[in-house]
């Protein structure tokens, strides 16, 4: 058993019986200059990849906790990924400030609704937002589909609600939110690639 | 982009031009500073400021917004005109002997066919000729002064250095120096790439700026080639990937398109779009579409896509035209839509003109935002003051704002400006009641399908049966996600040569597209993404960062698409014989012992074909080489013509001064009530160009604190000679003016722009940034889209916030 100073009273202070350690013979090493412990070296480290621009730099993120059950893991630090081959452990300023954004006091935490002439957001569950959403999408489709255009051809589109797409979103996202899409013969349809 | 990131290490010329990497990625720079470190390159940047790329550039040229066409065309002919060109490579590679239809002409800036009262062409004078084998005739001695290079030497003989210098403002000696320096690439042992963002995509000539600058690489023969190629600098972290899957208005999964409403014939639909080859012993690889399109029907339809009702093909959306944002924004403000649905997307911010967007959304009965931030689309409905001035009392809509994930709390993928695929891990949980997006997604679409099935409804088929087999339908995980694009086997996939050779099992995932068959036997979301997850599992996930020939390919770092291939045309760096025209940086050659094509990368041909047989490298172009001619594929041209901005400090166009319709590009659309909202130079005398802040993101980062201290207030850049006229110094507060609004701003007074000299008057350029708005943790501002036009592009419609027209003013005390 091998313990610093630190640890040694870590582990002295967790419980009853602790001070008998010293006399079964393990005693902490000699005292040195104190230095705080490296804060990432008990975090677990999580590969991803920057949401910025399309350099696609490889990050790690770091999170307290170890995964475990309940255990909740708080991002507390995130930085350039030396092994990515384009970014080379790099960030730009604003990649390195990442830790703001997944922290940024304007992270949205639940539905809200803001009802016809209203000037206040009130808070709303899920299944009561998707419940009206899907009512007036419906409703709107239902009034809206068009079949056949003038000329009898078959068109099946629905163009009286669109929808934007978003070029942060991953493949896995941006695939079902197409087949989402197209399924309800959407044509209003777009991503970020056009502006 | 053609090439990638590492990539850029190999060039030994670098023209940033369209686009200003050093600042708006930074990390990509650094390729590019490797270069110059290692390979002894040299970077040139033509740009109207004097940006951190420039700052660090061998040579730097400035130039008017909006110019750049007649900047390349101008390149253009020096490059013909002093024989600098890569003779062997235009020669077989090109279709420069191809003879062009008799009836094409170009006449006082508008080509044949045009219409002024639709404002676009018919475009059927702008072809080959063709011969009774239905291949294109040709003229190998390129004398025929209907051949596609004596037509592009005339067409670009008009624009002389004298030209370009007037319409540019660039001095003559400056783009003359770029010219040298540049023609230098076409030895085969020299190679350029190109670098270009937004610079050029945002103009209402924008996809026709990209294009002359493509056939630049073209001339010098930088296609296909390690160190070069035409390299998009892709804006956002999955706008390739969106792209990619087809997420626009027209689109379908891998390029594919969407049938118009004329399409009524399947069969017809799919031959338009596999095209025989035009000339003898050419791939033409997209006549494999039907592969991919049944495959992607089965993907979304299943079982209830079969042969007898072609595939579902009925059950797609036909277009009557593109609803592409700006066509939207139009319907919605004409009271023709109802509901909107922002995922992550912040148009109030993004989109042109501001209060046309503005009384767009008010218009509408509801709106859905999806995001994980409080974005200024959600709350457009709200009085912000000065920067959202709004009676909230007469707005109707009905705002439903949901949260969802960021990038540290999912896995998934996302394509890189590399096309490379990587696949990222989720961290941590998202704040309070947050959900991942493909979460939100399924909520939204199983009430909806619960509602059809229980209700009935309008043509509820595709949504009754659109493909949901997710393990828990509510949560369809990343992974199913990304095997489905992916494809598999629906039964078993035999080699088409050996009925008795199973390739792929019923049921396990496929290794590529060429697995892929069109009587329904495959299932593939996105034929390009094939091969991301084989039953070798996820090669997204791989991170092997070796690099056994030093070039940087890096194959086993995650996974690229097409077929884990790294530089596009690839087959292109070799001579005709196959062998690399510069060796020292081999990217595939021919292997004439085992009888097939290899090397750092996966060759972008048929694997087994002798270059005796004399197949182009241009497998996806039914000519199989590449077009300076561009046929009927662009809206506004087959070759690129310079036109000023739909906003310009000039009246008309220098290259043809008398014709009024060929002073903007003809062909961009304009819808009826914008042209008013258009400014003319004595009221709007200076350029404005917009553009991004090394420390900011769109309009993310002024939620970020660490963003917010380092860049926390609005400005504008102002050049020191414009500043002296209008008495501004750094520091003062400056209205800036354009005929759709107004925003405030401090002004940064700086020698980064310079005014120029163009038709013999100076133009003055103002800079805008875009980062701010009236949400967030930086200081309030105004959304720069407030000035721009509502105007885009004729092929792609991004709209115009490259080049536009505006005023400047001091005040004297913040209102």
């Amino acid at each position: 058993m091998n313990l610093s100073r630190r640890q040694f009273f870590k582990v002295c202070a967790a419980g009853a019986g602790t001070t008998s350690l010293a006399l079964l013979g393990f005693s902490p090493d000699a005292a040195l200059a104190e230095v705080r412990a490296f804060k990432l070296a008990n975090a677990t480290e999580t590969r991803n990849t920057c949401p910025y621009c399309s350099v696609g730099c490889g990050i790690l993120i770091y999170t307290l906790g170890d995964r475990s059950k309940n255990a909740h893991a708080e991002v507390i630090h995130i930085e350039g990924d030396p092994d990515h081959p384009v970014n080379r452990g790099t960030l730009c300023p604003k990649g390195a400030g990442l830790l703001d954004f997944v922290q940024s006091e304007n992270r949205l935490k639940y539905p809200e609704y803001r009802a016809p002439n209203s000037r206040e957001w009130q808070r709303i569950t899920w299944d009561d937002a998707f419940t009206r959403i899907a009512r007036l999408m419906k409703e709107d489709r239902d009034a809206n589909f068009v079949a056949t255009n003038e000329a009898g051809q078959t068109v099946n589109r629905w163009l009286s609600t669109g929808m934007l797409a978003a070029s942060a979103s991953s493949n896995e996202t941006g695939y079902l939110t197409h087949k989402f899409a197209r399924s309800l013969g959407m044509l209003a349809f777009d991503n970020q690639a056009r502006v | 982009m053609t090439n990638h990131w590492v990539d850029i290490k190999n060039a030994d010329l670098i023209l940033i031009m369209g686009g200003n990497a050093a600042e708006a990625h930074p990390c990509g720079f650094k390729w590019v500073t490797e270069a110059k470190a290692y390979r002894k390159a040299r970077l040139i940047v033509v740009d109207p400021r004097f940006t951190r790329s420039a700052a660090v550039a061998d040579y730097y040229a400035p130039i008017r917004a909006g110019s750049d066409i007649a900047f390349l065309a101008g390149l253009i002919n020096y490059l013909l005109s002093h024989d600098k060109i890569h003779h062997d490579y235009v020669r077989s590679y090109t279709d420069f002997s191809f003879l062009v239809k008799a009836d094409f002409g170009f006449e006082n800036g508008i080509f044949t066919g045009y219409d002024p009262e639709k404002h676009s062409y018919d475009k059927a004078s702008w072809g080959y000729q063709l011969g009774d084998d239905g291949f294109v005739l040709t003229d190998p001695t390129l004398q025929d002064p209907r051949c596609v290079y004596q037509l592009m030497k005339a067409h670009y003989a008009r624009y002389t250095p004298e030209m370009v210098s007037t319409i540019c403002g660039t001095p003559q000696d400056a783009f003359l120096k770029v010219c040298e320096m540049i023609a230098e690439t076409s030895a085969s042992d020299r190679v350029m790439t190109i670098m270009y963002a937004l610079g050029w995509t945002q103009h209402s000539q924008g996809s026709q700026m990209i294009r002359t600058g493509a056939m630049v690489q073209l001339l010098l023969g930088n296609i296909g080639k390690p160190g070069g190629g035409m390299n998009a600098l892709r804006g956002h972290s999955n706008i390739q990937g969106l792209t990619d899957l087809g997420l626009l208005s027209n689109l379908l999964p891998g390029y594919m398109t969407l049938a118009g409403e004329k399409e009524q014939d399947f069969a017809a639909y799919l031959d338009k779009r596999s095209p025989k080859p035009l000339r003898p012993g050419q791939l033409s690889y997209m006549q494999n579409y039907p592969k991919f399109f049944v495959s992607t029907m089965k993907a979304w339809f299943g079982d209830a896509a079969t042969a007898e009702n072609n595939w579902a093909y009925d059950w797609l959306p036909k277009l009557d035209k593109t609803h592409d944002i700006l066509q939207v924004f139009e319907d919605m403000n004409a009271g023709k839509m109802n509901g909107y649905i922002c995922q992550g997307f912040n148009p109030l911010a993004s989109a042109p003109c501001k209060i046309k967007v503005s009384g767009a959304l008010s218009k509408l009965k509801f709106m859905v935002v999806i995001d994980p931030l409080a974005t200024e689309t959600s709350e457009f409905w709200q009085d912000h003051g000065e920067y959202n001035d709004v009676d909230p009392t007469k707005i109707a809509t009905e705002v439903f704002r949901l949260p969802s994930t960021c990038f540290a709390e999912e896995d998934g993928s996302l394509v890189s400006s590399s096309r490379v695929l990587q696949w990222h891990w989720k961290a941590a949980n998202p704040p309070g009641e947050a959900r991942a997006d493909q979460e939100i997604i399924a909520g939204l679409f199983l009430k909806l399908r619960e509602l059809y099935a229980k209700d009935g409804g309008a043509f509820p088929d595709p949504i009754l049966n659109l493909t949901w087999r997710y393990k828990q339908p509510h949560f369809p995980s990343p992974e199913e996600l990304a095997r489905e694009f992916n494809g598999r086997a629906l039964a078993d996939v035999t080699d088409p040569k050996d009925a008795t050779k199973v390739l792929v099992k019923k049921g396990e995932q496929l290794n590529g597209f060429a697995e892929l068959r069109a009587d329904g036997s495959t299932a593939c979301g996105c034929w390009i993404f094939a091969g991301a997850w084989s039953e070798k599992g996820n090669l997204m996930a791989r991170r092997d960062n070796s690099d056994p020939y030093g070039i940087g390919q890096t194959l086993d770092w995650a996974w690229a698409w097409p077929a884990n291939r790294r530089v596009l045309y690839n087959r292109a760096s070799c001579d005709p014989a196959g062998k690399p025209y510069d060796p020292s940086r081999m990217l595939v050659a021919w292997d004439g012992v085992n009888g097939r094509w290899g090397g750092s990368d996966i060759p972008d041909f048929k694997p087994d074909s002798n270059p005796t047989d004399g197949m182009g490298p241009f497998i996806m172009n039914p000519e199989g080489v590449a077009r300076f001619f561009a046929v009927d594929k662009m809206a506004d041209g087959p070759f690129p013509e310079h036109y000023e901005p739909m906003e310009s400090p000039l009246a008309n166009n220098p290259m043809h001064p008398d014709n009024p319709l060929a002073r903007a590009n003809p062909a961009a659309r304009v819808f009826k009530g914008d042209w008013d909202s258009f400014g003319k130079p004595d009221q709007f005398p200076y350029v404005a160009t917009t553009y991004r802040l090394t420390e900011h993101f769109h309009y993310w980062t002024k939620h970020c604190r660490s963003s917010s201290v380092i860049q926390p207030e609005q400005f504008v850049e102002i050049g020191e000679t414009l500043a002296a006229e209008r008495g501004i110094r750094s520091g003062d507060h400056v209205r800036v003016r354009s005929n759709r609004g107004h925003i405030v701003a401090v002004a940064v007074v700086t020698k980064r722009l310079r005014s120029l000299s163009v038709e013999g008057k100076q133009v003055h350029t103002v800079g805008i940034p875009i980062h701010w708005g009236f949400m967030g943790v930086a200081r309030n501002g105004y959304l720069t889209n407030t000035l721009t036009p509502f105007v885009g592009d004729a092929n792609t419609q991004t709209p115009e916030f490259k080049a536009f027209l505006v005023n400047v003013e001091k005040i004297q005390t913040i209102v």
